[in-house]
């Protein structure tokens, strides 16, 4: 029968078909974990004398409570302490690799799966942790999970799950120069909502998703949960197969041939069909940015900020009010207008080595706004430790930015990177929620280029307005 | 986690609609690394700060079964909303919608969140009221909850029923399908990732 890559996948790792209205029985082949929602799912074996199934198919990284200065110092803040100390302590109990503040392979976990060859085409990856859906770009089924289902995996390395439905988005066309695998993700938000993708895995597709590098791919797959959707997707191809071979945890030799021949099955059938499909045009993109509370909340570049009455649908009406209420935006401002003081480089969406390299390709020879605080937060140590020997950091530091060290830091502000309230970010990470930053703070969501632009002009900018206001 | 078969037990009337779980257990208490102790956070605001709130009057104090409005459990996944519920003492919820997440979780925990009909919720709030203190039972076997003289029906999917009531907690129920997991892992190719040894860019 003809099959999506979604549906492959699944029927791949059927251990027990449910009957009765029971759910599948699924088998995950990769379960990554970190500090926040990882103790009670220990905790809960420990309570049931449980023991860790495949403790080689579970890997730890301290990502989201993580300071990015001063690493070498105990963490100031007791609670995230306790929560770092607790996985620590776990993972030595229950002999889980845990990759540690200080460690080269240390790293926001969405950033550190793919980096160590770990994540695969085909694979079924989980972790407590919504963004899992990164590791969707290698063609696996990658989702997060709640507490509950991380003490599952850990203690059958499976789950009981009821299929997803399947959702194509199609971008067909090639993306202008300046503009990126964010903007089409965030062009996509703003198409179908948060919540357009509820129920669903997203497959992106199209001449405009095979252009781009695995970096691209991730960063749109990253984004799938700010629509809704379960998880995204997008078919292995040459570029994946390029970019996982010769990783530390990659098939090596006869495996690795393999491997590949059975990577190539998976693509959707020709014949297949989708319980929905939405189709984006590459060529009309330009560099988009949020100026609302919700990832949905976007425009290209060069609108203005829009009025309530703007929409029709009630309730999308009150939210913008209320959003613009929050932002402190004035409808019908050029969003080029919008002063921002904060601009931050990282995250899980655009912490990886070609985000850096973008951003700092904008940078390079140019001068910092004089109002804005730039902080540049490396996905991962590698991408850190690789940055530095490619001269990233220098262009960086004399820029004038802050070179820190690797995690989740200002995306979502558990350590002491956050935006002082009524302050304003232009953000590469993923959500721009009240107080996501920092309790007050208001976020504009950007691509890495964007984000470097509007360092350079203090005003939310693209490349191309450095040409023109040279 | 314990068999539920049937439950009495004070009931709550809770006059509120879209109950998110931020309001059920705020974010502070996500910091926790412990898997119970949640009561003290549930409905936090409300207990702290409104005296007029149904949990702060003696005779609701005791409560197990929640009658609450539509969509209960919205918002952040959080599983601590159910662990605050469960810890407090509440063997139910009542409602006539659930955020999906939330029945998820309830089902996982050992909680009944039983779907009822807004006339239903109506005349249960009223007898709840009318007089405090008004023993509530949920039959889940035959899907009925009494109070007073009159007895509802409500919905809750056949799966989580079965498994609520033969007491199985997920993992005791795909343990008893540990041969078929066995049995696929023994067809698993050897290039499938393993983080066991641990290999990194500089030993490779
Ligand atoms: S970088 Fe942000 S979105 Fe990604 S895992 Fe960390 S907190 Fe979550």
């Amino acid at each position: 029968m003809a099959g999506t890559l979604a549906e492959k996948v699944w029927a791949d790792h059927v251990v027990r078909r449910g009957e009765n209205g029971e759910p599948d029985l699924l088998y995950i082949d990769l379960q990554l974990l970190h500090e926040v929602t990882s103790p009670q799912a220990f905790d809960g074996l420990r309570q049931e004398g449980r023991e860790p199934r495949r403790i080689d198919q579970t890997l730890a990284t301290e990502d989201h409570n993580t300071p990015t200065i001063d690493i070498d110092k105990p963490i100031a803040d007791i609670t995230s302490r306790t929560q770092i100390d607790t996985l620590r302590r776990n993972a030595e109990e229950f002999g889980v690799r845990i990759h540690s503040l200080g460690d080269k392979d240390q790293g926001i976990v969405h950033v550190v799966g793919p980096q160590l060859g770990l994540t695969m085409p085909g694979i079924t990856v989980v972790c407590g942790d919504s963004h899992t859906s990164t590791h969707g770009a290698f063609g696996a089924l990658a989702f997060g999970i709640g507490t509950s289902e991380v003490e599952h995996v850990l203690a059958t390395q499976t789950l009981p799950l009821t299929p997803f439905k399947t959702m194509a988005v199609t971008v067909t066309g090639s993306l202008k120069p300046g503009v990126t695998a964010k903007d089409i993700i965030l062009a996509v938000i703003a198409k179908i909502g948060t919540g357009g993708g509820a129920g669903y895995v997203l497959e992106y597709r199209g001449e405009a998703i095979r252009e781009l590098s695995m970096e691209g791919r991730m960063t749109i797959c990253n984004m799938s949960i700010e629509a809704g959707a379960r998880a995204g997707m997008i078919a292995p191809d040459e570029t994946t197969f390029e970019y996982v071979k010769g990783r530390p945890h990659a098939p090596q030799g006869k495996d690795w041939d393999e491997a590949v021949e059975y990577w190539r099955t998976l693509r959707t059938d020709d014949d297949a069909t989708f319980d929905a499909e939405v189709v984006i045009d590459a060529d009309e993109l330009e560099p988009f940015v949020t100026w609302g509370t919700n990832p949905g909340q976007g425009l290209p570049l060069s609108a203005a900020v829009p009025a309530p009455e703007d929409f029709v649908d009630e309730t999308d009406r009150y939210a913008a009010e209320r959003a613009l209420e929050y932002m402190d935006l004035v409808p019908g401002t050029a969003l080029k207008d919008i002063k921002v003081d904060t601009v931050f480089m990282g995250s899980c969406t655009n912490g990886r080595i070609e985000d850096l390299r973008a951003f700092a390709s904008v940078l390079e020879g140019r001068t910092k706004h004089p109002d804005v605080r730039v902080l540049v937060v490396p996905g991962s140590a590698r991408v850190r430790l690789q940055a530095e020997q490619e001269g990233l950091d220098k262009v960086f530091l004399d820029f004038g930015a802050e070179w820190r060290q690797a995690g989740c830091s200002m995306c979502l502000g558990m350590n002491p990177d956050q935006l002082a309230p009524g302050e304003r970010a232009a953000s590469t990470s993923n959500r721009n929620f009240e107080g996501r930053q920092g309790k007050g703070g208001r976020t504009h969501l950007v691509s890495p280029v964007v984000a470097a632009a509007t360092a350079v002009r203090g005003t939310l900018s693209s490349p191309s307005d450095l040409l023109t206001h040279a | 986690m314990e068999a539920f078969t049937t439950h009495t037990g004070i009931g709550v009337p809770l006059r509120r609609s879209n109950v998110d779980t931020d309001q059920i257990i705020p974010a502070v208490y996500l910091k926790r690394v412990t898997k119970t102790g949640f009561d003290d956070g549930l409905f936090h605001a409300w207990r702290t700060n409104d005296p007029e709130f149904v949990l702060n009057k003696p005779a609701y104090a005791q409560g197990s079964v929640l009658v609450a409005g539509p969509d209960f459990g919205t918002g952040s996944s959080r599983e601590h909303a159910v662990w605050a519920l469960r810890d407090y003492g509440f063997k139910a919820v009542l409602s006539t919608r659930f955020a999906e997440i939330f029945r998820g979780n309830s089902g996982k925990q050992g909680l009944v969140a039983g779907i009822l009909a807004q006339d239903d919720i109506e005349q249960l709030w009223k007898i709840l009221e009318e007089t405090p203190g008004t023993e509530v039972t949920v039959d889940l076997e035959n899907r009925q909850v009494s109070a007073g003289d009159s007895t509802f029906r409500f919905e809750i999917d056949d799966y989580t029923r079965w498994r609520l009531m033969e007491g199985l907690d997920d993992i005791g129920l795909t343990l008893r399908h540990e041969e078929d997991i066995t049995a696929f892992e023994q067809k698993r190719p050897s290039w499938m990732p393993k983080t066991l040894p641990a290999r990194t860019a500089d030993t490779h």
